[in-house]
């Protein structure tokens, strides 16, 4: 009885290893990316996303309202196809509402930020938001300054 | 004259007799490990000391790792926040727990827990003369004692690695994201953006292997080699922790320079 016990236990033991060892390599280093919850689909097109990646907050007025599950290139339009999950019980947003790409703070990471519209039509599983408003690159910032200091005239 | 003479000789015997140690030690190892394998037999002798040696140290690594996460969150997180980044706590306590802290901190909990127990069991044997006793029956006692011990640890020390390091995760996930609000989906997302499986978690774990079969070989020889005495069983299990200890940290600086530095 006490060897049976003690063989368990041991066997528990190296179960718990290999459960950590998956944890590690799914929920720490990515192995796969799978975003819960329940929640529905939808997507947007930016011209550049910028540092956005998998599994950064969707906001509306700074509060999370789901998360980014798919970052692809569209093949024709050379356009950032980002496809987003939102959360289940945000079922009112209207589908005239526009998405941006903004920084937490200076260094941060991006995030996507919704401003909702006026539409009574509201975003339903797989609808596409048109009107989108890309990530604010640091250097295209610094260029367009540059250049318009070297030309005052304008 | 002859004084300086007598120290030079003192310290070219205590060197001989360092390198006369460390070659037992090797002989010790090799006797131990190379041997016709009896799958059957050795077996049941494995399970118990695994169970002695791993699933004993449980408790203590999962408690530890759990705080060592949570202070590593909570103070990540207030020197973050002060550059406004903190939604990089993740990657802050997820690389540092499974690069070194997992590894280093596990092996040097399992030096002290199970390393010193194995010590001062299998000097205690040879004290009261039961490793002895066992060769007069025709057992060998490399066989019977130590092998089961020395492999126990050897495979022990990874698995405990790897739970310390979910455990770890764990907590500072609790402090950052449940307690002090971070941002869980930038918490995760970033970790495993810059965490890669192949870099930094299976290099750890191979960290822990080298530990693991370090302060195993360690702890085993030391009590087999201990004095038979009440107070050389103290020693020998004391020198048992300072030395897997020394070498624990010693190797992490060399197993970090040849994997992860670029050398």
């Amino acid at each position: 009885m006490r060897a049976r016990s003690i063989e368990t236990l041991v066997g528990l033991f190296m179960l718990a290893g290999i459960v950590a060892l998956l944890v590690l390599a799914l929920k720490v280093s990515g192995l796969s990316s799978y975003v819960g919850g329940t929640g529905y689909i939808v997507t947007a097109n930016f011209d550049n996303v910028g540092d956005l990646k998998i599994r950064a907050p969707v906001t509306i007025s700074g509060v999370r309202v789901g998360a980014i599950t798919k970052i692809q290139l569209d093949k024709t339009t050379f356009k950032a196809v980002v496809t987003m999950k939102i959360n289940a019980d945000q079922n009112e947003i209207p589908a005239d509402t526009s998405a941006s790409i903004y920084t937490q703070g200076l260094l941060g990471s991006n995030y996507i930020s919704l401003n909702p519209g006026y539409d009574q039509t509201v975003l339903k599983n797989g609808s596409v938001i048109g009107n989108t408003h890309p990530a604010l690159i640091l250097e295209d910032l610094i260029g367009q300054l540059l250049f318009s200091l070297k030309n005052p005239s304008k | 004259m002859s004084v300086l003479l007598k120290k030079i000789q003192l310290l070219g015997r205590s060197g001989l007799s360092y390198c006369q140690e460390i070659g037992k030690a090797g002989i010790f190892l090799t006797n131990t490990l190379v041997r016709k394998p009896r799958f059957g037999k050795s077996f049941p002798l494995l399970i118990e000391q695994l169970f002695s040696v791993g699933v004993l140290s449980v408790i203590i690594i999962i408690v530890s790792a759990l705080f060592i996460g949570m202070v590593l969150g909570l103070q990540g997180y207030n020197t973050l926040t002060q550059y406004a980044s903190s939604q990089q706590l993740g990657v802050l306590v997820a690389k540092s727990v499974v690069r070194e802290l997992g590894p280093v901190i596990c092996a040097l909990l399992f030096a002290g827990r199970a390393g010193s127990a194995l010590t001062a069991e299998i000097g205690l044997m040879k004290a009261t003369e039961q490793l002895d006793s066992m060769e007069m029956m025709g057992v060998d006692p490399l066989w019977r004692v130590i092998a089961p011990r020395f492999w126990a640890g050897f495979i022990a020390m990874p698995v405990l690695e790897i739970i310390f390091s979910a455990v770890a995760i764990f907590g500072g996930y609790l402090v950052g994201v449940e307690w002090l609000g971070v941002d869980g989906g930038s918490f995760w997302g970033n970790m495993q953006a810059s965490v890669a499986f192949h870099e930094d978690i299976v290099n750890g774990i191979i960290k822990s292997i080298v530990f693991g079969f370090v302060v195993t070989w360690i702890a085993v020889y030391q009590g087999y080699a201990t004095v038979p005495t009440a107070e050389g069983i103290g020693r020998a299990t004391t020198r048992t922790v300072v030395y897997s200890s020394l070498a624990v940290l010693g190797l992490d600086f060399v197993l970090t320079a040849v994997m992860m530095g670029g050398w």
